[in-house]
């Protein structure tokens, strides 16, 4: 994957785009709780292809995350990996 | 069967609670001070006869009709302007009265046609009635001196001047001036039901008439056609087209309407199997007998020649449809979705629940989904609209619905409408405000424009906050701060109800000078004593009740922006009790009931997380599967996924993603990415243009359910006529989960109903018996409130202490600049319904056959832009052209229009910016440019020859446009 595919303007764009804008929100919490409450979000309500998107771009250096959204990540769920046939 | 008859006791009831008894014909009848001596006789069940008088108006006194004795009083008062008193003797039937009530009728009839046979309201008649009451016998008069009857003079043949013709400009109503006999109900039922102040009555004496607007006809006057005047007709004067075509009904049955979020419940008047109008039901919780255009006369939808009544499947989205029977379209489908499955994952196939269909239908597309599919890729159009509602009230007061009944409005003494238009959207609730406003209760507005909302005739707003799309969180968190710093906030009731030390970290920082109404007034082009005004009436002026509606939670701070209401109802101590509370106005009629019912993909039924082991334990008890503990994919999410090639098949049941949804090229190629897309309706709509397979719908007429409203009532649905297509909704999706190997043997929807009130606590005590007893039940519905829960949060909060939740306001990414220096939003009007597939094709058009541009004369001319120009209206994500508006109902650099065309295309221009928290769409903010154009776009040009050849259906010929 290179350097661009990660970034801003790259295919997960979006999804960084609305993993900051969640982050953002928590900013104007106390830190720990700002933390908390990002992961916690991302949590329940994103799907696990979205969150595996979402650490194939913290995997790759977190370019355009927010800190405070990096930092949740540690207490982001990571899935399990994709399983085909019902 | 039989029609239901519903008792008119002549004014209406008094809410005194002192009792008082006096005797009518010698019988002794007890009933609260203030009622009028005609209701009381009504109560002890002796109908006196009337003519102007009716409940649902106040007493007017004209027809002298009434009229009573009552021992130790002089003459003969009439009896619905008198109130009762105790130990009164009424007597209601003397030689006497006999002799004068003949003598009027007389008067009556002399100037009326006799032509009674032939007569609509042949049958319903008050006229006739009381000249059948009174024992009329003779009229003596003649009818060769002055009258209204008719259009010549019967002995020269003269032009009679006093005559009028018929008014059939309404579509959907007559007003016949010859058979008018001036009682003025219907006036009446204008000003005080309805509000709208459209009719009068022009002239004096024997010249005295009805009249719309200015002596115009009801079309170009004012009148809105809420029906509400041809309810309150005692004669055949007003009279709906449709009875006039079909005669009187013979049976009738309580439903509730299919069109907004407030649920009204109407009587289907029916001739065999034949609709002939929905009457507003006067016991209806909801709307306590009142209507709008759209769900009093917009019903011919449902008869549409364009409606698809077989089922229908393609290869290939570019062929003609090819008419299958049921069993092979089931078939198709469950194969196709196994194959994506095995292919693809379990995850690749999802669907969409409908907020127009019933709770029953929706529970069980759901439980499709998550107990058929495996998955919890499920969601539904609450996504782009209320989305926010659930998560910002949620966090705020543990709960996600609104908190007050419809009735609370009476008690309001300030009301608070942000981001919504009740007059056009929600018009039986803004009736029910108005008519409070009219008592003096006080009104404010937050809206970019200036709405019907904001200038109703005597229903003004106090104050008018008209902010820059995009700036709620600001300007709410404004009206806190002023609050807040100066001193009005409810100290007892945030120590009693609320955590005291988050309270404390709101109040420093809403306190500090960033969040000044100085400050925000001028990002949100407000000024600021207008906030600090607004502020200071919200929290001082007694009962203080907030609406609001989808411009609040359309925007990327929708769910902050609810938090933000939240808090301000918090702070004032305005929540738990009648008059006040949080209300969202939800936009579609079961669009509450399909979030309760486990629509979104993060919950199951009741509001509750996929993760928690012990719910899903109750359904896979139940349903025998293994549930997914992963929330799955919301609306957006799919579509995204679908783009990159993970999404492959879905089934929508009841929504128009394609014309509804932000940014139509990425649904477009969302939808056009998939390998089965499975398209449940009642129209071929815009999205059923990338559609593999077509499963017709049933309409609300067609059969039995329950919608729940904004207010949390649920309200049966009743069929009146067999399904046109052949099955109701739920039966469809149930036999498409038979043919997907599941073991569903539901008969009735009672049954679901049933399997809800088993498995979610909020709804334990639901039944089809004792909605059949109660009319109606609010949620929660249970051990701790048998009968319902009219106003939630009395005494405390569901969440224990109500939580205090900073609101910083972040401005949205969606920015105007050189390029786009205007900013869009988008609304409703009164008589379009969303995306109009049903109102638009009704006789509604007459007043909206097209979406325009509304812009303010400064922007317009800069363009060179004239009135009814066409206009090109361009966003980064795309373009379109529609014809302009020159009005100032707009603030300058911002431009607004509405969404109920397909071919306008707004949201080939609204863009994928979303609500933080839920990804609800920011339809309300789009920057634009707005250019003159000659015509229609390319893309709006490629569309509709998409859209025609997308319809085709091979063995038909193409409709003659």
């Amino acid at each position: 994957m290179s350097h661009d595919d990660t970034g801003a303007n790259g295919p997960h764009a979006k999804l960084i785009r609305m993993a900051n804008q969640i982050g953002t929100f928590f900013l104007s919490k106390p830190h720990d709780e700002g933390v908390a409450g990002t992961a916690e979000h991302i949590n329940k309500f994103w799907e696990p292809r979205m969150r595996r998107h979402f650490f194939e771009v913290v995997d790759a250096g977190g370019e355009g995350l927010l800190p405070i959204v990096l930092e949740a990540s540690a207490s982001i769920r990571r899935p399990a990996e994709e399983r085909k046939a019902g | 069967m039989g029609l239901i008859h519903e008792i008119d006791y002549g004014t209406p009831a008094s809410k005194a609670e002192k009792q008082v008894t006096l005797t009518v014909d010698g019988f002794e009848v007890t009933v609260p001070e203030g009622t009028s001596v005609m209701r009381a006789s009504m109560e002890a069940g002796i109908q006196i006869p009337k003519l102007c008088a009716t409940d649902m108006v106040d007493a007017f006194g004209s027809c002298r009709l009434c009229l009573v004795e009552i021992e130790g009083r002089n003459g003969t008062p009439s009896s619905c302007t008198t109130p009762v008193a105790p130990g009164m003797v009424v007597h209601t039937q003397t030689g006497r009265l006999k002799d004068i009530r003949r003598g009027v009728m007389e008067l009556y009839i002399s100037d009326h046609p006799l032509d009674c046979l032939t007569c609509a309201a042949n049958g319903d008649c008050e006229l006739q009635d009381m000249a059948g009451a009174v024992g009329l016998r003779d009229v003596r008069y003649g009818y060769e001196g002055d009258n209204h009857v008719f259009a010549k003079d019967r002995t020269d043949g003269a032009d009679n001047f006093r005559w009028m013709p018929k008014d059939e400009s309404n579509p959907y109503f007559t007003y016949d001036p010859s058979k008018c006999i001036v009682c003025s109900r219907c006036v009446r039922a204008c000003e005080e039901v309805q509000g709208t102040f459209a009719l009068t009555i022009e002239g004096r004496g024997f010249e005295s008439r009805v009249s719309p607007g200015m002596h115009q006809d009801f079309l170009s006057s004012e009148c809105v056609s809420c029906g509400a005047c041809v309810q309150a007709c005692p004669t055949a004067t007003l009279t709906e087209k449709s009875v006039i075509e079909i005669g009187q009904p013979e049976h009738s049955v309580v439903t509730t309407c299919a069109y907004c979020g407030v649920g009204c419940s109407f009587k289907a008047e029916m001739r065999g199997d034949e609709l002939v109008r929905m009457v507003p039901w006067k016991d209806g919780k909801a709307n306590r007998g009142h209507s709008c255009v759209k769900g009093r006369f917009a019903w011919g939808y449902a008869t549409h020649k364009e409606r698809i009544l077989n089922p229908m499947v393609r290869e290939k989205i570019t062929d003609p449809w090819r008419e299958v029977s049921w069993e092979e379209a089931f078939a198709h489908i469950a194969s196709e979705f196994r194959r994506i499955q095995y292919q693809y994952g379990r995850g690749s196939i999802g669907g969409i629940t409908s907020s127009r269909c019933t709770n029953e239908e929706t529970y069980i597309v759901q439980k499709l989904i998550r107990q058929g599919f495996g998955n919890n890729n499920v969601d539904t159009c609450a996504r782009v609209c209320h989305s926010p509602t659930g998560y910002g009230l949620g966090q705020t007061y543990g709960t996600s619905a609104g908190t007050q009944d419809f009735d609370s409005v009476e008690h309001s003494d300030v009301i608070m409408v942000i981001g919504a238009n009740p007059s056009a959207a929600h018009p039986v609730f803004a009736s029910r405000m108005k008519k409070r406003i009219r008592q003096g209760a006080k009104l404010i507005v937050l809206d970019p424009r200036v709405t019907e909302t904001v200038d109703s005739v005597h229903a003004k707003a106090t104050h008018h906050l008209p902010l820059r799309p995009g700036t709620n969180v600001a300007v709410v968190t404004a009206l806190a701060h002023v609050i807040v710093t100066e001193g009005l906030f409810n100290e007892a009731f945030i120590r009693e109800r609320c955590d005291w030390s988050e309270f404390e970290d709101y109040a420093s920082f809403v306190a500090d000078e960033s969040n000044s109404p100085e400050v925000v007034g001028k990002l949100a082009g407000v000024d600021p004593e207008t906030i600090r005004g607004a502020a200071r009436l919200y929290a001082t002026g007694g009962n203080g009740a907030i609406y609001y509606g989808l411009g609040v939670t359309e925007h990327s701070q929708g769910s902050t922006t609810v938090m933000g209401i939240a808090n301000l109802a918090m702070l004032t101590g305005n929540i738990g009790r009648p008059g006040v509370g949080v209300n969202p106005l939800r936009g579609q009629n079961n669009v509450q009931g399909s979030c309760d019912m486990g629509s979104f993909p993060h919950e199951l039924p009741g509001y509750r997380h996929v993760s928690g082991d012990a719910v899903r334990d109750i359904y896979e008890a139940l349903w025998g599967v293994k549930l997914d503990n992963e929330p799955g994919l919301r609306i957006p999410n799919m579509l995204d996924a679908a783009v990159e090639g993970s999404f492959k098949g879905i089934y929508i049941q009841g929504e128009d993603i394609l014309q509804s949804d932000p940014d139509t090229k990425h649904v477009s190629a969302g939808l056009a990415a998939m390998e089965c897309v499975v398209v449940h309706d009642l129209f071929l709509n815009e999205t059923a243009n990338y559609a593999h397979v077509f499963l017709p719908g049933s309409t609300f007429l067609e059969k039995d359910g329950t919608f729940t409203n904004a207010e949390r009532r649920i309200n049966r649905v009743r069929k009146v006529m067999a399904p046109k297509n052949g099955y109701a909704d739920w039966e469809v999706t149930q036999k498409l989960a038979q043919a997907m190997g599941l073991d569903w043997a539901y008969t009735h929807p009672s049954q679901i109903m049933d399997e809800i009130a088993t498995t979610t606590p909020s709804f334990q005590n639901v039944s089809y018996a004792l909605l059949d007893e109660k009319g109606s039940v609010q949620w929660p519905c249970n051990e701790k409130a048998p009968e319902g829960t009219p106003i939630m949060h009395v005494g405390g909060f569901v969440r224990g202490k109500g939580k205090f939740i900073r609101t910083e306001y972040v401005a949205t990414d969606e920015k105007t600049g050189p390029r786009f220096p205007l900013l869009l939003t988008t609304g409703r009007i009164l008589s379009q319904y969303n995306v109009g597939a049903q109102t638009r094709r009704t006789e509604n058009v007459i007043w909206h056959d097209q979406d325009v541009l509304e812009i303010h004369p400064h922007d317009a001319e800069q363009r060179g832009v004239r009135d009814g120009d066409w206009v090109r209206l361009t966003s980064r994500a795309g373009e379109t052209t529609l014809r302009a508006q020159i009005t100032d109902r707009v603030s300058p650099g911002v431009v607004y229009t509405t969404f109920h065309h397909p071919d306008t295309q707004a949201n080939v221009i609204t863009t994928d910016f979303s609500d933080w928290a839920t990804n609800c769409p920011e339809y309300k903010v789009t920057a634009v440019q707005v250019g003159p154009s000659n015509g229609p776009s390319e893309w709006q040009e490629e569309y509709e020859e998409l859209s025609r050849q997308s319809r085709r259906i091979a063995g038909r010929l193409e409709a003659a446009e």
